[in-house]
């Protein structure tokens, strides 16, 4: 089963490589990573996609939690929680086929972010899935570059993962 | 008071109350170096290889309970302390290791003797710093000493750049200091005590399995006390040897791969089952599939991670052995539950039945020496009170079954990562650490070859090791294998030139000594152990056929046990007791 794992860790050189060096290391498989500074600069926020059995990720957080700069992770399936993922998409695109595009990216909620001759991009967020749908409906055209931010996710209601 | 950064590490060490220190010099640590020249409360060991530095600070740490300290330099001087590093993390051993760096400003250059020490002991270590402000470098030590220390101890490294080492602040060493991010366990919780308690006084046929944990928190008088006041049979893992005495009537041996039967028996058919301190490492379990069918299993660990890892606790309780033994003695004294002192009855004499099939027996009239009566006689002449610092391999098992250890810390050995080379290095440390007292190498012709250089260091500091090399002329464990499973195909097991261990030694300015005879031996490791001032190396020709039995061979249970040909056929049946 796919798991999220939210990490609040030390913003210290080196944090980021402790834990693809501990992934790498026991075998455990990351799906997607994405990290950056909190509101309190001394402290990062990592977002971690990983899949196994519950044996698996319960050794995961174990050895995550295990991390010296590691302060506290919460494993966000375990709860309700909304993810969220960025999704930037470069297709080719002319004067004529530009609106077939705008009006596919305004169904998905997305938007054009850059135009150029022979080229567009969109700006989208939402679920992996909801990212996945789009870019297949994107098949007819040429896709020139796809980039995906990773999850990024947060429980609903009060619960908070802070320090 | 301003400080240099090198003058920072010195000061930090004393104020940490650091002894002694083991190390060798380098272009990097030069600053270091000075600085400990310019004073005289920190003793420097010079090694002459770096592994050996960590290998001894290891064996120091091991045997008093202190954190051991190493000093190198940068590039090969700390790549060449992986291996030791590696060895007390596996071990969970308490280390500071200090390297040398290239100046800041080289990092990332490829710098002449740069490496990425803290990449490239990463995976090794229970954590490392890179310093690079001077002003960041007291803390930075504090924090090492702390992390290393407490908790599940391991090694931390700390890299010093050459110019940190040079710039000068004011100097403040913390008392105390707190982590955030880091808070180790200082109780287990009472809940979890209980239950864990409850569950025991109701076993009919249970054990107590315990492991390093109980050397590294010096839980050995809670665990004894434990033990007799239950009267259950404990059996030690290899790490855990001494930390329940041999001599009393409720042990039943080593368990795992080179076990006793009974212990492993008694693991195999136990119902209830106590495991502190240890980590059902697959050389303790055996085929994993097999493991203790019928067990409900306690599984007492500092450290979340090593509980559920490999085999599911019914009770998990987190937190140091020490205390957590103390609280269940407490909820022992205070519960209306007795142990069930009749089926505890019956369930010892169960184990009489496979304690008589006597798995350590060995062929006492060979006319070749026995590497076992070897170390047989060793445990009799010390009287059991030797610190006894192994190296890897057949003599290393042989030293755990017939050496039977009644005191925690005199074990030293390398147990999880099973460093060759391990030996004599750790002796050093040890005999620095206990000046006055009897420290023996066990060694291997095969193991000895790793570190010999050290025998120099040992002349440097007089240390009067006794080193004991059981000579078979074979990497002895490698040979088994292939004897077992390889049809005796022995590829590249055979050591085809060794030197003359006796002029060796002599050269080095020790004492060598050599027997062949089982009828000299006594007389051979008495004027060895006799030996005050020097170290002594007796190179010990033994049987060189000999395996090491009883033993769990792959893809075997605990009741599986494979014993010494002799006494194959007597095996007694495990069997459920009503």
């Amino acid at each position: 089963m796919q798991h999220i794992i939210s990490i609040l860790l030390e913003n210290e050189a080196g944090a980021l490589s402790r834990v693809a060096g501990l992934f790498s290391a026991r075998g455990y498989n990351i799906e997607s990573l994405t990290v950056a500074p909190t509101e309190d600069a001394s402290l990062s926020r990592m977002t971690l996609v990983t899949r196994g059995s519950d044996t698996v990720v319960e050794q995961i957080t174990k050895q995550l939690n295990k991390l010296v700069e590691v302060v506290k992770l919460v494993d966000l399936t375990e709860g309700q929680h909304i993810e969220r993922e960025l999704l930037l998409v470069k297709v080719e695109a002319t004067a004529d086929t530009r609106a077939q595009i705008r009006d596919l990216a305004e169904i998905f909620h997305g938007r054009i972010v850059d135009v150029g001759e022979t080229t567009c991009t969109v700006e989208l967020t939402g679920m992996g899935e909801k990212l996945d749908a789009f870019l297949q409906t994107l098949r007819s055209t040429n896709i020139v570059e796809v980039v995906r931010s990773g999850v990024s996710g947060i429980a609903r209601g009060r619960k908070a993962l802070r320090t | 008071m301003e400080l240099t950064g090198a003058e920072i590490v010195v000061r930090c060490l004393e104020d940490e109350g650091t002894e002694m220190i083991f190390g060798y010099p380098g272009g990097s640590s030069l600053h270091i170096y000075d600085a400990l020249y310019k004073q005289e409360k920190v003793r420097h060991i010079l090694v002459r290889h770096e592994q050996a530095a960590t290998h001894a600070a290891d064996g120091y740490a091991r045997s008093t309970g202190r954190t051991g300290v190493v000093l190198v330099t940068s590039g090969p001087g700390v790549t060449n302390t992986v291996t030791g590093i590696a060895t007390a993390y596996m071990d969970s051993i308490p280390m500071v290791v200090i390297s040398g760096q290239v100046p800041t400003q080289l990092i990332g250059d490829d710098a002449f003797q740069e490496v990425d020490a803290v990449g490239i002991t990463r995976p090794c270590v229970k954590h490392n710093f890179l310093v690079t402000d001077v002003r960041d470098l007291a803390l930075t030590i504090k924090k090492a000493f702390f992390i290393a220390a407490s908790g599940r101890p391991g090694p931390v490294l700390v890299d010093v750049p050459k110019d940190v080492t040079a710039e000068k602040c004011h100097y403040v060493y913390p008392d105390t200091i707190k982590i955030r991010s880091y808070q180790p366990v200082r109780r287990g919780h009472p809940k979890q005590v209980k239950r864990a308690v409850d569950l025991l006084l109701q076993a009919r046929r249970p054990v107590i399995y315990a492991g390093g944990g109980i050397i590294l928190s010096d839980a050995s008088d809670e665990l004894t006390e434990l033990v007799e006041r239950l009267n259950y049979p404990c059996t030690n893992t290899l790490m855990g040897l001494g930390g329940f005495p041999a001599s009393k009537s409720q042990y039943i041996g080593m368990l795992g791969m080179h076990g006793t039967y009974e212990a492993n028996m008694v693991m195999h058919e136990c119902d209830v089952m106590l495991c502190v301190g240890a980590r059902f490492d697959d050389r303790i379990t055996g085929d994993i599939h097999k493991f203790s069918p019928y067990a409900k299993i306690i599984h007492v660990d500092i450290d979340p991670s090593s509980i559920s890892k490999n085999v599911a606790a019914h009770i998990p309780v987190v937190g140091p052995a020490k205390a957590i033994l103390g609280d269940m003695i407490g909820f022992i004294k205070s519960s209306d539950r007795k142990p069930d002192t009749e089926a505890i009855a019956t369930w010892w004499g169960q184990i009489a039945q496979w304690q008589a099939v006597k798995c350590l027996e060995f062929d006492r009239n060979s006319d070749k020496i026995k590497p076992q009566s070897v170390i047989e006689m060793l445990w009799q002449k010390t009287g059991g009170d030797a610190y006894v610092c192994s190296d890897v391999g057949q003599h290393q098992m042989w030293t755990a079954q017939y050496y039977h250890f009644d005191k925690p810390r005199h074990w030293i050995n390398s147990g999880g990562l099973g460093t060759m080379g391990f030996g004599l290095p750790s002796a050093m440390g040890v005999q620095l650490a206990h000046p006055d007292q009897q420290v023996l190498c066990i060694t291997s012709d095969a193991s000895i070859m790793m570190c010999i250089q050290e025998l120099s260091t040992c002349m440097q500091y007089r240390l009067p090791v006794k080193i004991f090399s059981l000579n078979n002329r074979y990497m002895g464990m490698v040979r088994q294998w292939q004897e077992f499973f390889y049809d005796r195909r022995y590829s590249n097991s055979y050591l085809d030139a060794l030197p003359d261990f006796v002029k060796l030694a002599e050269s080095f300015g020790h004492v060598g000594l050599t027997v062949d005879q089982p009828a000299d031996l006594e007389g051979v490791i008495q004027s060895a152990l006799a030996e005050k001032e020097r170290a002594v190396f007796v190179d010990i020709v033994t049987d060189q056929t000999e395996n090491v039995y009883p033993m769990i061979a792959a893809g075997c249970g605990h009741h599986e046990m494979q014993l010494r040909p002799a006494a194959q056929g007597q095996v007694v049946e495990g069997r459920e007791i009503a």
